[in-house]
């Protein structure tokens, strides 16, 4: 008996997107050891928005091509259905925009003291942490992967590519340093804490299963008796590790910490694709390979779903930081979006509930990269004016800023004619839908606490008295187009949002591969 | 009535610009602000006229019914499309005709005005509302544009807001229509609970699987939403006040379009909610002749000319609101007098207009008289106007308001008399209005020196004098309004036959003409005193228009006042302990969540440790439940 090793097929084409990214990011990693330092940002930004328009064309092209795929890819490694695509057509967006929002807010040397000399002299040198770049397209790689992932073996490993380089990003904060660095810290380890619990889970499930694949963990649901336990502790130690990554209680803790203490831009990310990627593999886990056990685990996501959007709510309401608020509104909508995953328990799989959740994912999305690109605006001497004092009577200092601001928040809090209206409307309409009506009456509730605090903001910016010294407004051109670009995206989703509703329920049509 | 069809494309799926013109116009001259001053007249009166345009070729389409729909909100609850059918061409073509020329008129009549871009762009903004209102497919959006001739309505009563008056007759008219359009809305619940929809062709074709008590309902709930906006009793205080707004916006807006909302919205939904015979109808017609002698004798005692005209409009709205009760037979009377009085009003208010512009504004028509021979053109087209609306056989008046008053002789001869006795009342005030402005003896002050107003408000003049003419013998005679309406609102068994001389007809001349002796005795022959005598106890009454003011203070006003006390006493002491309650609830407990966050990592750990631990503890026991 000879075995023969048979080359694992790969369709290359279909991988396409992933495969530019990580690419990318390795010339990238070649351009910061080869070339000189002054070249290297000349270099390195138009390598990274090239290369996630170019993935995203990809994306449109294979869709274009061959129609929507439904089929494993690489060995059964990597899923290429509709809603791994139109996910990965939403994470490479908001990258983009993401990236564009990356200034000069990054330290300019590892070591140096804010301030000091040495600080001064890397400045002069045109010196400035260029691998920023490589990094986040890793991350964004990352993303790409996690959410369609078809086993648990590669969804760990795109945990960690997406984790790692997020880790480092979000320390490298050119003011407010300390801050920064010990957002680093906590995500890095609370992220490898709840990375064990995720690896945990895999082991347990592999246990019952034989298998990391997801489809055959699905099929052995209803052939393996009696090891019921390995079945749902590994269960609800995987759910850990996803819970971790979108924030949800009581999971949520490192969200304001970091959100604050992360460079904006970085955070801008985070709270956009980190979000959807998480939201991917969610979706993944919880109805590909645990699809059959919908009556086991949506009471235990009923639970995570009502804390996550009324802790959510109530603790955002005594923030004093808006960056801080912004994240616990994070857990607030990922709370709201959980609605949905529970009422979609179903073998059936529900397609309109999918949909839903993509379509709120890009809504929120650009919203939230939106009103994460005017914090970068609002500027004290000393970096960015996060405490929402130092807001007060934007309104009068710098009315379209605060106008814009005023419209992401008002689409966060869901008004009509934004897109955080059809969002919302989706989502929870898919809740009534699946019958998880007490669900949706909670998330009603907490939207109408959620709408206090995004409303006193504006109330604040608009009605309260600038202070002499307020902050002044810096407006780089990339921001102001990223931010311009998200108020449009914003109304546009508000006011025509059937095309993205259709693509979005195309996508979702063709469901997760199995 | 014909079926809707669905329409896209051609001109008919253009119809949508005629909104789109005047709203964009509205948006540039607001936003634009002071850049815009020089050339934004011109731009608030290509608008309109560009509307008119479009509506022109909607005309000579095909006739039919077409529903173009443009923007699905939520599907099958929230929908934007316009029906363009004869009914709402009709009316989009008053809008926008009798619109321009008023537009046009408004160039000369504000030149002098610092604001006059302000003035356009809200002129403008009317317009764009009110096509918006008579071209929706459906009542949800019907109720936008109701909502927006409202705000332009109130806008522009109070445009001159450094006048105290304005700025009171503006909040009057603003809150008066709040009532008639909470009427409107649960009319509007009532109808989506009932049928599950907003739209006009469900509403209409499932009307009569409805019972009739919902029916009667939700007739009633629109009536007084019409009530509101059409300034019928018992919601007619404000029209008056409204006068206070310039006079161009009181043409177009009081007296020719905008007040002729609560016609077209009893006649659109006539056939569904208010067909002959039913409780609604006859309330409709009720109200109808209350008004339409209200209105006429509060007309009697007015001296300010526009108060008097204010008056006639009322009136003149309640002869067509009459009509409009009365089921397919008057609907084309209804719409056939509200066109021809959209022409004839117009022409007395810009008239009027005319006539304070040479005289400094100055609105008592006691310190007016013998204006004829300096102001030749603003008088014979008033006087064409005058005999236009008191019925003056062959002008345009006498075939619609005749045809008014015999289709409510046919249907009820208390109806029919009453009309008959208002339109002897018509002749009487309209009289002492053209005696006391453009006749008698000079009782000018001194520091006035009339004189005749530039071309650009009297061309408006002569082309709605020559429409009062002949409109209403087109419109009429051989039934051509009736025909071409019918697909849209049905047509009355028989087509009625035009009587020169029927019984009616001639009686009513008769007090027309009466009327009209008894004003030349009093203010035409006779020396018209300048400062108005104490008058009888029947003077006082229409002079304080009909005491309604007092009436609604006493009414609504004192008990309205107690119960806001009872109520902000109850929000105090109730609503607010339980909401302060509930908001410190959650801010306390906000406050006490947020120790949970230390800032220490370990602190965090061990929640996601706890959190874990729950986790699968409830995953286990709900696993093996």
């Amino acid at each position: 008996m000879t075995d023969t090793i048979t080359a694992p097929t790969i369709e290359y084409l279909l991988l396409s997107p992933l495969l530019v990214v990580f690419g990318a990011a390795i010339v990238g990693v070649l351009v910061e050891a080869f070339a000189p330092r002054y070249l290297r940002a000349a270099f390195q930004v138009p390598l990274t928005l090239l290369s996630l328009v170019a993935a995203f064309a990809l994306v449109i092209f294979v869709v274009v091509k061959d129609g929507v795929p439904n089929k494993a890819a690489a060995m059964g490694a990597v899923a290429a259905d509709g809603p791994a695509l139109f996910i990965w057509g939403t994470i490479l967006l908001l990258a983009f925009v993401s990236v564009l929002l990356i200034g000069d807010d990054f330290v300019p040397s590892a070591v140096a003291v804010p301030g000091s000399v040495e600080e001064e002299r890397a400045v002069s040198e045109g010196a400035a942490h260029t691998e920023v770049y490589p990094l986040v397209l890793f991350a964004v790689g990352g993303m790409l992967l996690f959410a369609a992932s078809n086993d648990l073996l590669v969804m760990f490993v795109a945990l960690e590519v997406m984790s790692l380089p997020l880790y480092m990003l979000c320390g490298l904060a050119r003011r407010r340093r300390l801050l920064s660095q010990e957002a680093a810290m906590k995500y890095f380890l609370l992220g490898a804490f709840s990375s064990a619990f995720f690896l945990y889970g895999t082991a347990l499930l592999y246990g019952y299963a034989g298998s990391i694949d997801l489809s055959k963990i699905s099929t052995s649901l209803s052939s393996v008796g009696g090891q019921d336990s390995l079945l749902f502790i590994g269960a609800a130690v995987l759910g850990v590790g996803l819970f971790f990554k979108i924030g949800a209680v009581p999971f949520q803790m490192w969200k304001p910490d970091v959100y604050q203490g992360a460079p904006t831009p970085i955070t801008a990310l985070m709270a956009s694709g980190t979000l959807v990627a998480a939201f991917g593999a969610l979706l993944r886990v919880f109805w590909v390979a645990l699809g059959n056990l919908e009556w086991d685990w949506s009471p235990v996501v009923w639970a995570v779903a009502i804390l996550t959007m009324v802790v959510g709510a109530i603790l955002a309401i005594t923030q004093t930081d808006i960056k801080r608020m912004l994240a616990y509104s994070s857990i607030a909508h990922a709370g709201f979006i959980l609605t949905a995953v529970v009422a979609t328990a179903g073998a059936k799989q529900n397609s309109l509930a999918l949909s839903g959740i993509l379509f709120y994912l890009v809504a929120y999305g650009l919203t939230t990269v939106g009103a994460f690109g005017v914090v970068t605006m609002v500027r004290d001497p000393g970096g960015e004016a996060w405490h929402l004092s130092r807001w007060a009577g934007l309104g009068k200092r710098s009315p379209k800023l605060a106008m814009v601001l005023a419209f992401f928040l008002l689409a966060m809090a869901g008004i009509p004619l934004t897109s955080g209206f059809f969002a919302k409307y989706a989502v929870f309409s898919a809740a009534v839908s699946g019958g998880a009506v007490a669900l949706v009456v909670v998330g009603v509730v907490a939207s109408a606490i959620a709408a206090f605090f995004y409303v006193r903001v504006i109330v604040l910016m608009f009605f309260s008295d600038p202070a002499a010294d307020g902050p002044s407004i810096v407006m780089p051109i990339a921001t102001r187009g990223v931010v311009g670009f998200a108020a449009l995206a914003t109304v546009v989703l508000g006011v025509f949002p059937q095309p993205v509703l259709d693509l979005a329920s195309k996508a979702a049509q063709s469901l997760f591969v199995r | 009535m014909e079926p809707i069809v669905e329409h896209s494309g051609g001109v008919i799926g253009a119809s949508w610009l005629m909104i789109a013109f005047p709203l964009a116009s509205a948006a540039i001259l607001l936003l634009g602000g002071r850049r815009t001053n020089a050339w934004g007249h011109l731009l608030g009166v290509f608008a309109p006229v560009a509307s008119f345009v479009v509506a022109v070729m909607c005309f000579l389409q095909p006739s039919g019914r077409y529903d173009v729909g443009l923007y699905d909100f939520i599907p099958g609850v929230a929908k934007v499309g316009l029906l363009i059918d004869p009914l709402s061409i009709t009316f989009a073509l008053l809008i926008t005709g009798v619109g321009s020329l008023i537009h046009i008129y408004s160039i000369g009549y504000m030149a002098h005005d610092p604001e006059r871009r302000r003035f356009f762009a809200y002129l403008n903004l009317f317009v764009a509302a009110m096509l918006l209102l008579v071209l929706a497919d459906n009542y949800l959006v019907l109720f936008l544009g109701w909502e927006g001739v409202g705000l332009a309505s109130y806008l522009l009563i109070g445009f001159w807001q450094f006048k105290p008056t304005a700025a009171t007759a503006a909040k009057k008219a603003f809150v008066v229509n709040r009532v008639g359009d909470f009427g409107f809305l649960v009319g509007l619940f009532t109808i989506f609970a009932t049928f599950g929809t907003f739209a006009f062709g469900p509403v209409f074709d499932n009307a009569a699987k409805a019972s009739n008590g919902t029916l009667t309902a939700i007739g009633i709930m629109l009536l007084i939403g019409a009530c509101g906006k059409s300034a019928q009793l018992p919601l007619q205080s404000w029209l008056l006040d409204a006068m206070e707004g310039p006079t161009p916006v009181s043409a177009l807006i009081h007296a020719a379009t905008m007040v002729t909302a609560g016609v077209y919205l009893v006649v659109r939904s006539g056939a569904a909610f208010f067909p002959e015979g039913a409780t609604a109808s006859l309330i409709v017609t009720i109200v109808g002749v209350a008004t339409l002698l209200a209105g006429a004798i509060i007309g009697t005692a007015k001296d300010d000319i526009k108060k008097a005209l204010a008056g006639s409009t009322m009136s003149q709205i309640g002869y067509m609101m009459l009509a409009a009760g009365l089921g397919p037979a008057g609907y084309a009377f209804a719409i056939a007098h509200l066109l021809t009085h959209g022409f004839f009003k117009a022409d007395l208010f810009l008239g009027a207009g005319s006539v304070m512009h040479a005289m400094k504004d100055e609105v008592n028509m006691r310190r007016y008289g013998a204006l004829r021979a300096l102001m030749p053109v603003t008088f014979i087209t008033f006087f064409i106007g005058y005999l236009a609306i008191i019925g003056f056989p062959l002008l345009s008046g006498y075939f619609t308001k005749d045809g008014i008053i015999e289709t409510a002789m046919d249907s009820n001869a208390i109806l029919g008399w009453l009309a008959v006795i208002g339109a002897g009342i018509t002749g009487f005030y309209m009289s002492r209005v053209v005696f006391m402005t453009f006749f008698g003896s000079k009782r000018w002050a001194d520091d006035v020196h009339p004189h005749e107003s530039p071309s650009v408000m009297t061309w408006p003049l002569i082309i709605l004098s020559i429409g009062s003419i002949f409109l209403g013998g087109y419109l009429i005679l051989s039934n051509r309004l009736m025909v071409y309406l019918g697909p849209a609102v049905g047509l009355p068994e028989a087509l009625p036959q035009f009587h020169p001389f029927s019984p009616t007809g001639l009686a009513t001349l008769a007090l027309v003409a009466l009327g009209a002796a008894i004003a030349w005795v009093r203010y035409g022959s006779a020396e018209v005193p300048q400062v108005a005598p104490r008058g009888s106890f029947l003077t006082t009454f229409a002079r304080r228009d009909l005491y309604g003011d007092a009436l609604n203070e006493a009414l609504l006003m004192r008990p309205g006042q107690w119960l806001t006390r009872l109520a902000v006493w109850f929000d105090n002491k109730g609503v607010d302990g339980v909401v302060n309650g509930l908001a410190a609830g959650i801010g306390g407990s906000s406050g006490r969540l947020r120790r949970i966050q230390t800032g220490f990592v370990r602190s965090y750990a061990l929640s996601i440790f706890v959190g874990a631990a729950v986790l699968v503890g409830a995953w286990y026991v709900v696993g093996n439940l």
